[in-house]
């Protein structure tokens, strides 16, 4: 888990500092391992290297008896086409987005995991600056979807007004709606995912200072606290799993449920 | 004591969330123990809820740590 790398830090703290020092927003800046390049880059960098590998090894047989590694990359290829893009954009248009779906959901997954794999430690996607992108093409893509299917005045209307309120309350609710379904959506599906990593990763870098620190301190009592902190560590890894997974699987669900209303006929 | 009066506000805020996803996933148990062949359509209609009751928390996360 994520305890290893962390206690050398927790080390360094309790041995510079006469208190415990929390972790806070700090932990993300870590130094450039080259020139302008920090280490989220380079994980970006690899886990393009590890998806494009799996696809293409695992699609490059294309045997009628799929082998194990196909029979895995056929698996995470059906879920994606059939359980999220068939069911939200209807049968009509959806193998029009499903590459960007499943390209969308590897990268998220494959990013997330990054948090638990020792020695890479660092979800890359709780710095903003890397979700900012995927939400925009989301965006661009729903609203595009929309316009191609309404022409732009029509998705506008299609997107702002509500169809069978009555007409007197129209002007509440169009702002309302403009405000939710343009300008809210990409923001939230941003801060979702980076709240998430964020969260998670500070959660556990508390757990292995704090229980270091604990660890440290001589005293029988917190020892033992310190070994409950590690155990809760643990406990919250396997909860971050969970949570690491539900992430991409939610992010890549309401892009396709975006496209699936922008696309749908008039209500 | 050293802190942010914000840290208090965000644990206040995780609690409306809290009892929002509790009730979501018990209604999902009990709509898949009703009816067990429906458990695909209901988890993604409750991973929808979810997701909503998650966003208001995780915009004021957002919001604490950038005041």
């Amino acid at each position: 888990m994520s305890v290893t790398a962390s206690m050398a830090a927790a080390t360094i703290k309790a041995a510079g500092g006469s208190g415990f020092h929390a972790p806070g927003p700090e932990i993300f800046n870590l130094p450039p391992v080259f020139g302008e390049v920090t280490k989220p880059m380079l994980l970006l960098c690899l886990s393009a290297v590890l998806i494009i590998a799996f696809t293409v090894l695992s699609s490059r047989p294309a045997a009628v008896v799929p082998g194990r590694l196909q029979f895995a990359g056929e698996a995470v290829y059906g879920f994606v086409r059939n359980s999220i893009a068939r069911e939200n954009i209807g049968s009509a248009h959806f193998m029009r987005f499903v590459p960007y779906l499943f390209a969308l959901f590897l990268f998220i997954l494959v990013n997330n995991y990054y948090a638990l794999i020792p020695l890479l430690q660092f979800p890359s996607f709780s710095r903003i600056g890397f979700i900012v992108p995927l939400a925009a093409i989301s965006w661009l893509l729903y609203i595009g979807a929309g316009m191609w299917k309404h022409g732009p005045l029509g998705y506008l209307k299609h997107a702002t007004v509500p169809a069978g309120v009555p007409l007197w309350i129209t002007p509440v609710l169009v702002p309302l709606e403009f405000l939710s379904n343009i300008i809210v959506r990409p923001a939230t599906l941003t801060l979702r995912l980076f709240g998430n990593m964020f969260a998670g990763h500070i959660l556990l870098v508390l757990f292995a200072t704090g229980g270091w620190y604990l660890l440290g301190t001589g005293n029988f009592v917190y020892a033992g606290a310190g070994v409950l902190a590690f155990v809760l560590g643990i406990a919250v890894s396997f909860l971050e799993v969970i949570v690491m997974f539900l992430q991409a699987y939610v992010f890549t669900l309401l892009s396709s449920m975006y496209i699936g209303e922008a696309l749908a006929d008039e209500h | 004591m050293e802190g942010n009066l914000n840290l208090i506000g965000l644990g206040l805020s995780a609690i409306g969330p809290g009892v929002a996803i509790g009730l979501i996933f018990a209604a999902l148990i009990s709509g898949i123990a009703r009816q067990p062949e429906a458990a695909n359509t209901l988890f993604g209609r409750a991973i929808l809820g979810f997701v909503l009751a998650e966003a208001l928390f995780i915009i004021t996360l957002a919001i604490a740590f950038v005041l």
